[in-house]
């Protein structure tokens, strides 16, 4: 079966010196949650800007394949990749406040997403954004149709790019760190309201995330990046059960969790930074910081397999470990 | 023992304008909040995005001068309290270590800035001090002499921190110091905090909106629920049996890396509060499950709760 | 956490385009050459701007029939060569340009900063001041004052410096209120810093690549109102070779020797171009850098 979305060793170079992203690889199935995730800086917003073609200036993708239901999305002219954008794939930004036009009413930006995209009167595609917004839990959306951006909660505006994002009924919806601004119970509603349009309009999604709890609640399938690679590739609950890769190991012990927190002493931490990744630069990124890391990290690493469809990047054979205690 | 931070009848309004030809709108950000925070020990307040505890952090350090209300910090008002005397005492934490630190600067001098602020150390002694509480904070020597956008967001963090420490202050306003961070990064930040803690006796305010994170750190919890503390408690107290519904909502709402746990609905609805409407009654009425027709008219009071806290509901 | 990516809309490709690249080049192409050529041209050119030659009246240009060997762009209606002062009127423009920004800046920003840092009070007689400047025609108390004072260089970049700083004022103190109440400037007030050390080391640094933007757009004004008050009479003195009043001693000669003012006025042109470009490009860079 092929998937909905495939990267293929997707490498992103900025002005040609530093490689932010070097040798991704996941499928997105269709109607799945692929969760990303990995330490800040790791390459996750420039993977997704990437698949959009949307990289800033001096941005360089290329990959050996990155397909979206069929379609080489790296021989499409900008123009048709505008067509792609906003209708078939969308994306949800980092920072909503910058994605929305602070010029313009949340009404007209919406209406005219479908009217670009798909034709068709103003009227229907304000009534359509109205629908929409109701959808997505806005409560008196007539009203906030005429409001601009800044007139609306951080947790309103998370909603309109997202009604927003839903405008054209995409297949895929990008989500990049759509939370991270948002305290714990906004948060729940937003990732609930995601959970629900997976589920009613068969929608795919790759949601970009530093939260581990989010990964573990949502996600079908992760994909754990590391300094530009995607070093660790699991279903979720096969990730937590049994992690292999020593930097998905730290991650998992780092996380607090809210009734087993031990006062007195100090949180798992993974020490060390992320090292600048140079052009010449080969084995594994993660042995500097590695507890396990010899002599052979510093060559060519393998993937090894750890069942059907869980394999990961170190030169470590697969460890079948114990159910975590609960 | 005078508290470390006292806080009495605290208010404060901003004027908005609604927009154009709208009326202006009063936005009550922190209405009416008193607390104490005993020296060496940690305060965390936790509460939904725009409650007001960034502005409680800013009235603290008196950054915003209160509508109404007293902070007594080490007993004395900051607006009695010189600059430099002031810089001695209380020191903050920002949340965003990427606006906190001026991009023009180089991180030793940022770092120093306390320190030539006052006017009283020598050049040697400056630099013997940023030496020092560099290394303390985990970084090089090498990363002072680089310039903030060369850093990774969690050395930011780290060199913030350096400059809230190097001139020993006895109290530092955390405002969601890791919230920007990932996970591995916020163990790194967070173990730091509590060793510089325990080695100088430092008091902490300490806001977050994760709450696995404040459980960690807090001797004491206070929940903010739109300018208002509705429930404070001993840590364990207030994680253990929480009182007030907001604050059962929101250790529902917390993820645990469980898989296949699904997202839990906390059954708040959907309305977000607004600062600027604050409805009638128990402010948390709109929202709450277990309103009582008295919730809607009657604002409950204070109510004494086991061991140390209180709580604000009718029917806690 | 921050973005290093700009992007405006959810479905529009990234800004900057290449075309606008392109002009920031030339710009700084332009203002570089004319510069270099201001200040070391002297030295290449084989004759003094001064020394008049009335057997040589009004030669023409190298392109043109007639032209005098030595006289690469010709002479003027008292022998002057041409390229001489041309390359010396460059020195004037810019000249006035930098001292009528430096003048307007210090004036403008020092306004500016102090408005938009303390509001209240302080802001509103900020405001007060703008707007009555902004009230003033430039144009009519440039030549009332120069008029009545008598024409000199110092003269007219005082009156353009003390005309030309409302621009500034309105940018610094927008910027400045913008940055005000961001964490680092807090953190510096927190840390005991003095408001001399807030304005000059924490707020200026961070506003000063917007006020490089009103900069160029200021000089350029400058030189234009330099060459228009020159072109009156008003302006630099004669024998100074300001490129106005090139074009002001030329106009008499223009229907039979057209070049006389040709020359003067593309250079005019092209160097407030290429300041114009160069702010452009500043914008354009800046403006994909967010404001934080
Ligand atoms: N426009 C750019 N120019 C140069 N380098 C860039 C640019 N954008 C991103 N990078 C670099 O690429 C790397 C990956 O950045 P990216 O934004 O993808 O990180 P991230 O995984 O999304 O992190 P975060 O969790 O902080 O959002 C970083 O090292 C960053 O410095
Ligand atoms: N300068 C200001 N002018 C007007 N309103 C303000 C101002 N500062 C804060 N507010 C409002 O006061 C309320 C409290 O804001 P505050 O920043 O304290 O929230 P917070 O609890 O820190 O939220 P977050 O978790 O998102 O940081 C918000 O509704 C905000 O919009
Ligand atoms: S390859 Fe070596 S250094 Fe890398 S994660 Fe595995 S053991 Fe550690
Ligand atoms: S007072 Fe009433 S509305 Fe308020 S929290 Fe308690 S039960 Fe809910
Ligand atoms: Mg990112
Ligand atoms: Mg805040």
């Amino acid at each position: 079966m092929s998937a909905l979305l495939e990267v293929e060793d997707l490498v992103v170079t900025f002005g040609g010196r530093s490689a932010a992203v070097r040798g991704a690889s996941f499928r997105v199935e269709k109607g799945e949650t692929h969760c990303l995730v990995g330490e800040s800086g790791c390459g996750k917003s420039v993977t997704a800007l990437s698949i959009m073609n949307l990289l800033a200036r001096g941005g360089q993708r290329s990959a050996k394949r990155m397909s979206f239901a069929g379609t080489d999305l790296l021989s499409l002219s900008d123009r048709e990749m505008a067509r792609l954008r906003g209708n078939r794939i969308s994306m949800i930004f980092q920072e909503p406040m910058t994605s929305l036009n602070p010029a313009f009413t949340v009404g007209s930006q919406m209406a005219e997403v479908l009217t670009r995209h798909k034709g068709g009167t103003r009227a229907a595609a304000l009534e359509r954004s109205v629908e929409l917004m109701g959808r997505v839990g806005i409560t008196a959306p007539e009203m906030r149709l005429g409001q601009f951006p800044h007139q609306l909660s951080g947790g309103l505006r998370q909603r309109v790019m997202i009604a927003m994002a839903l405008m054209c009924d995409p297949q895929l919806l990008v989500a990049d760190e759509p939370t991270t601004a948002l305290d714990v119970t906004v948060q729940a509603q937003i990732l609930r309201l995601l959970a629900t349009l997976k589920r009613e309009l068969g929608l795919a999604i790759l949601l970009i995330t530093h939260d581990l709890g989010i990964v573990a609640r949502v996600a079908d399938r992760v994909s754990v990046m590391y300094a530009g690679e995607v070093v660790e590739r699991a279903p979720t609950a096969e990730l937590f059960r049994s992690p292999q890769h020593p930097y998905t190991r730290g991650l998992l012990s780092c996380v607090p969790v809210p009734g087993r927190v031990q006062r007195d002493r100090p949180l798992g931490s993974i020490p060390g930074v992320v090292p600048a990744i140079g052009p010449g630069f080969a084995g594994c990124a993660f042995r500097s910081r590695c507890s396990q890391a010899d002599a052979t990290c510093e060559h060519e690493i393998p993937r090894r397999q750890a069942g059907g469809t869980h394999d990961y990047l170190c030169r470590l054979a697969p460890q079948v470990s114990e159910p975590q205690p609960a | 023992m005078t508290s470390a931070i006292e806080v009495r009848n605290l208010r404060c309004e901003f004027r908005v304008n609604g927009g154009w030809f709208a009326a202006e709108k009063r936005v009550i950000a922190v209405d009416d909040v008193t607390f104490r925070v005993p020296a060496g020990s940690v305060l965390g307040i936790v509460g939904e995005s725009g409650c007001g505890k960034s502005t409680l952090a800013r009235l603290i350090l008196g950054l915003l001068k209160p509508t109404a209300g007293t902070v007594l910090v080490d007993g004395k008002r900051l607006f009695d309290l010189d600059r430099k005397a002031r810089a001695r005492l209380i020191q903050p934490v920002f949340q965003d270590p990427f606006a906190s630190l001026n991009p023009r600067h180089r991180i030793k001098d940022i770092v120093a800035l306390p320190l030539t602020a006052q006017g009283t150390f020598s050049r040697a002694e400056i630099e013997r001090r940023v030496a020092q509480i560099l290394e303390r904070v985990g970084l090089s020597a090498a990363m002072g002499e680089r310039m903030p956008a060369q850093l990774s967001g969690g050395q930011r963090q780290r060199a913030a921190i350096a400059r809230a420490l190097v001139l020993e202050p006895r109290i530092v306003i955390c405002d969601e110091p890791t919230s920007a961070l990932d996970v591995s990064v916020q163990a790194q930040i967070l173990n730091l905090l509590a060793d510089l803690r325990r080695d100088l006796g430092l008091t902490y305010l300490f806001i977050s909106h994760n709450l696995a994170v404040v459980e960690h750190v807090a001797s004491e919890v206070a929940v903010m629920y739109l300018g208002r503390i509705v429930e404070r408690n001993e840590t364990d107290a207030l994680f253990r049996a929480p009182g007030h519904p907001y604050t059962q909502a929101l250790l529902q709402s917390v993820l645990t890396p469980e898989p296949g746990r699904g997202v839990p609905d906390i059954g708040l609805g959907d309305a977000m509060p607004d600062p600027s409407n604050i409805p009638p009654g128990c402010r948390f009425n709109p929202r709450c499950r277990i309103a009582v027709e008295r919730c809607r008219t009657v604002a409950p009071s204070p109510m004494a709760r086991p061991p140390q806290g209180m709580v604000e509901c009718h029917l806690a | 956490m921050s973005e290093p990516i700009a992007i405006q809309g959810p479905l529009q490709a990234p800004l900057t385009s290449r075309v606008g690249m392109t002009g920031f080049a030339i710009g700084i192409a332009i203002v570089g050459i004319i510069a270099v050529a201001a200040l070391i041209g002297n030295q290449f050119v084989p004759h003094d701007p001064f020394t008049q030659d009335l057997g040589n009246r009004l030669k023409p240009p190298f392109w043109m029939e007639g032209t005098q060997a030595g006289h690469l762009l010709g002479t003027d209606q008292l022998g002057r060569d041409y390229l001489a002062r041309l390359v010396y009127g460059a020195r004037i423009s810019l000249l006035i340009g930098i001292m009528t920004v430096i003048t307007s800046g210090v004036i403008g920003i020092t306004l500016g900063v102090l408005g938009g840092f303390f509001g209240g009070r302080v802001d509103d007689a900020v405001l007060f001041a703008i707007t009555t400047r902004l009230s003033i025609p430039v144009v009519l108390v440039a030549l009332a004052v120069v008029g009545l004072m008598g024409s000199g260089l110092g003269l007219v970049v005082a009156t353009l410096g003390l005309l030309l700083w409302d621009r500034f004022a309105v940018v610094a103190r927008a910027t400045t209120m913008q940055i005000r109440n961001l964490d680092y400037v807090n953190a510096a007030r927190c840390a005991g810093a003095s408001t001399m050390h807030l304005l000059v080391k924490e707020i200026v640094p961070n506003i000063a690549s917007h006020l490089a933007v009103v900069a160029t757009l200021e000089m350029a004004l400058a030189i234009l109102l330099e060459a228009a008050l020159s072109f009156l009479g008003l302006g630099v003195p004669p024998p100074l070779p300001s490129w106005g009043l090139m074009i002001a001693e030329g106009k008499d000669y223009m229907f039979f020797s057209a070049w006389v003012i040709m020359i003067p006025g593309v250079a005019l042109f092209v160097l407030v171009l290429g300041i114009n470009l160069v702010g452009d490009g500043l914008r354009n860079l800046l403006g994909s850098e967010r404001l934080r």
